[in-house]
């Protein structure tokens, strides 16, 4: 099947810096791909790419079958994007605001009126719809952001760090909200953050951008196994003497997955947290435990493993 | 082609709901009442002295005692207007973050320009006729002369040539809201090239002649004829003389050339012309390289605006 997105080889670089190095990249239809990168890695260039508003430097980008830096338009017309400051024209109502964008693509005028209240409705300002938007709130204005897309209907949906600025809370909703689209309309998202625990949230598969470099790509868990060998618990164990019979007890605990020696520590990587386990089958092989420290490793320490690398 | 009348249309809504233009309009207006009200008391004050043929056209180019004429205003403040109508199209979307959303749309590039440039002219005419016709009224009411088909013609060229000076002006304002990124700045910028034209190119012009060609009190006539046509010439370069020479010469038919007459003409002093009036087509044939070089003027302002905008890259930062 056609993926969504295609990039074959995209760079991009201004004035001899690469920004963008060699980018290879497919996400698949109905995906919620979360990109992740520190500010400045390349990401909102990436999607400048993506949707044929920057050209790049050499490869190509693929919407839908469509050259982004041949065919803008087909690909802005599938396409809605929610830039990392997002502004809307403060002196005028929401419903102006959303109404002149679904013009713009070229709808009826009472297809117009029609998709705008029933976006509005989505995010809950159909209320608000006829106030003016410089006395919206941030979390308002990013929920406007949302209903800005909706009136366009798009295959496949860029939000460009959609939750700065906004508390909490409306961070919660409004990636609720984003996943619930998602679902319902079966649209793409791309969705770009710093934050890696507010992509977990919704993302099933995530990509980690690093000075221009996809550094690792794929669903979360796969993610995990390959950065930690194994588990999302490592437990270190100091014992007076190491013997193999020791190490193939363990290895042989359930949801262990690998066990390393280092001097005269133990590192086992493991599933769950089996310290009491691995403390009883130290025992039971007549071995003489001085010291024990489990951790647990979210993918914040995976994700803080790259950006320390980098 | 629907994206472009989609950012006209919401351009042209823009601007008229603006205090920015209501304030504009009301300033226009009263300049113009005032100027066209001391115009027609002084007119039919002087009627016996006068020629009386095509008589409604002096209502825009004679002066009051305190107040100089309807043309000077004009010529003074349409300016302002295009700078106004201007000076943060681009670069005040571009900051407050809806460029990008705008471009993110399925439309070409330069209907948003191309929209905004547009509306902006359709504002400038919409205002200036309105204007035009507000104070020929109340003249024609104050000095009960009916204008006849020429002056009628004349007015409507009048009003052709206004457009073009507030589109350059527009197109100006324009190309530096594109340069500069900062708001302040760009209507800076454009205010002190108004601010140049106006003021200082009169000084400069003088000192170029004279530099060139001096004179003094032992000067022969023809070497001072010279240093004053070198003046103008270099005057010319500035489009407030050029729409100054268009619209003198298309408001007093007497005007059979441009240059030191022209000075004469402007402070009101007709004795000095011949007093029987050109014809239409002979006043718009001497205007007509002035005319198009206005034109021109615009069309390079706006041409520079066009490419620069097309070819800037969308950054993340």
């Amino acid at each position: 099947m056609q993926p969504v997105i295609e990039t074959v080889d995209l760079t991009k670089a201004y004035n001899g810096t690469t920004v963008v190095d060699r980018l290879n990249l497919r996400i698949e239809e109905g995906e919620l791909f979360g990109f992740l990168g520190p500010n400045g890695a390349g990401k909102t260039t990436t999607i400048l790419m993506l949707l044929g508003l920057t050209e790049p430097t050499s490869g190509v980008a693929r919407i839908c079958g469509y050259n982004s830096t041949r065919e803008p338009l087909k690909v802005k017309s599938i396409s809605g994007y929610v830039p990392e400051r997002v502004g809307f024209y403060e002196d005028v109502t929401a419903h102006y605001n959303l109404a002149y964008i679904a013009r713009l693509n070229g709808l009826s005028e009472e297809l117009v009126m029609q998709r705008v209240s029933e976006a509005l409705d989505i995010v809950g300002l159909s209320e608000v719809a006829r106030h003016k938007v410089q006395t919206f709130s941030r979390g308002m204005k990013q929920r406007l952001a949302i209903a800005d897309i909706l009136v366009k209907m798009p295959k496949l949906a860029f939000l460009d760090e959609p939750t700065t600025g906004i508390d909490p809370e409306g961070v919660k909703e409004m990636l609720d909200l984003i996943a619930k689209i998602a679902e319902e309309r079966k649209m793409t998202v791309i969705l770009s953050s710093h934050q890696l625990h507010q992509v977990q949230q919704i993302c099933k598969r995530v990509g980690i951008m690093i000075k221009g470099k996809m550094v690792v790509e794929g669903s979360l868990d796969q993610l995990g196994r390959e950065v930690l060998a194994g588990g999302r618990f490592q437990v270190e164990v100091k014992l007076t003497e190491i013997t193999s019979v020791i190490v193939d007890s363990i290895k042989r605990i359930d949801g262990v997955v690998g066990v390393e020696r280092s001097g005269d520590l133990l590192l086992v990587s493991c599933q769950k947290d089996l310290g009491p386990q691995i403390a009883k089958a130290i025992v039971d092989n007549n071995g003489l435990l001085l010291q024990m420290k489990i951790q647990s490793y979210a993918l914040e320490d995976i994700y803080m493993k790259y950006f320390t690398e980098a | 082609m629907s994206g472009l009348m989609t950012v006209f249309y919401k351009e042209l809504a823009d601007a008229f709901s603006r205090w920015r233009f209501i304030i504009l309009f009301a300033l226009v207006l009263i300049a113009g009442i005032f100027a066209i009200y001391l115009a027609a008391q002084s007119i039919s004050e002087a009627v016996e002295e006068m020629p009386t043929e095509l008589v409604f056209l002096r209502l825009f180019t004679t002066s009051g005692e305190n107040l100089p004429s309807f043309l000077t205003f004009i010529v003074f403040f349409v300016p302002i207007v295009g700078i106004a109508l201007g000076f943060d199209a681009i670069n005040s979307e571009r900051n407050s973050g809806t460029m990008s959303r705008l471009l993110s749309q399925p439309i070409y590039r330069d209907a948003v320009i191309n929209g905004k440039f547009l509306a902006g002219v359709v504002t400038i005419t919409i205002l200036m006729t309105s204007i035009i016709l507000l104070v020929a009224g109340i003249g024609l009411r104050m000095i009960g002369v009916a204008p006849g088909a020429e002056e009628v013609w004349r007015l409507m060229f009048f009003l052709a040539a206004t457009i073009v000076y507030g589109a350059f002006w527009l197109g100006l304002a324009m190309l530096f809201s594109i340069f500069f990124h900062r708001v302040a700045t760009s209507a800076l910028a454009t205010i002190a090239v108004w601010i140049f034209f106006i003021f200082f190119m009169f000084m400069i012009a003088g000192f170029v002649a004279d530099l060139i060609a001096p004179i003094d009190q032992t000067s022969s006539y023809q070497e001072t004829v010279r240093n004053a046509q070198l003046t103008i010439m270099v005057m010319r370069a500035s489009p407030i003389t050029l729409y100054q020479e268009v619209v003198s010469v298309l408001l007093v038919p007497q005007l059979r050339t441009m240059g030191q007459l022209l000075q004469l003409q402007t402070s009101g002093v007709y004795e000095y012309m011949l007093p029987n009036p050109l014809s239409f087509d002979q006043s718009l044939l001497i205007v007509w390289p002035h005319l198009v070089v206005l034109v021109a003027l615009t069309v390079v302002c706006f041409a520079i605006s066009y490419i620069k905008f097309m070819r800037e890259e969308i950054r993340s930062t």
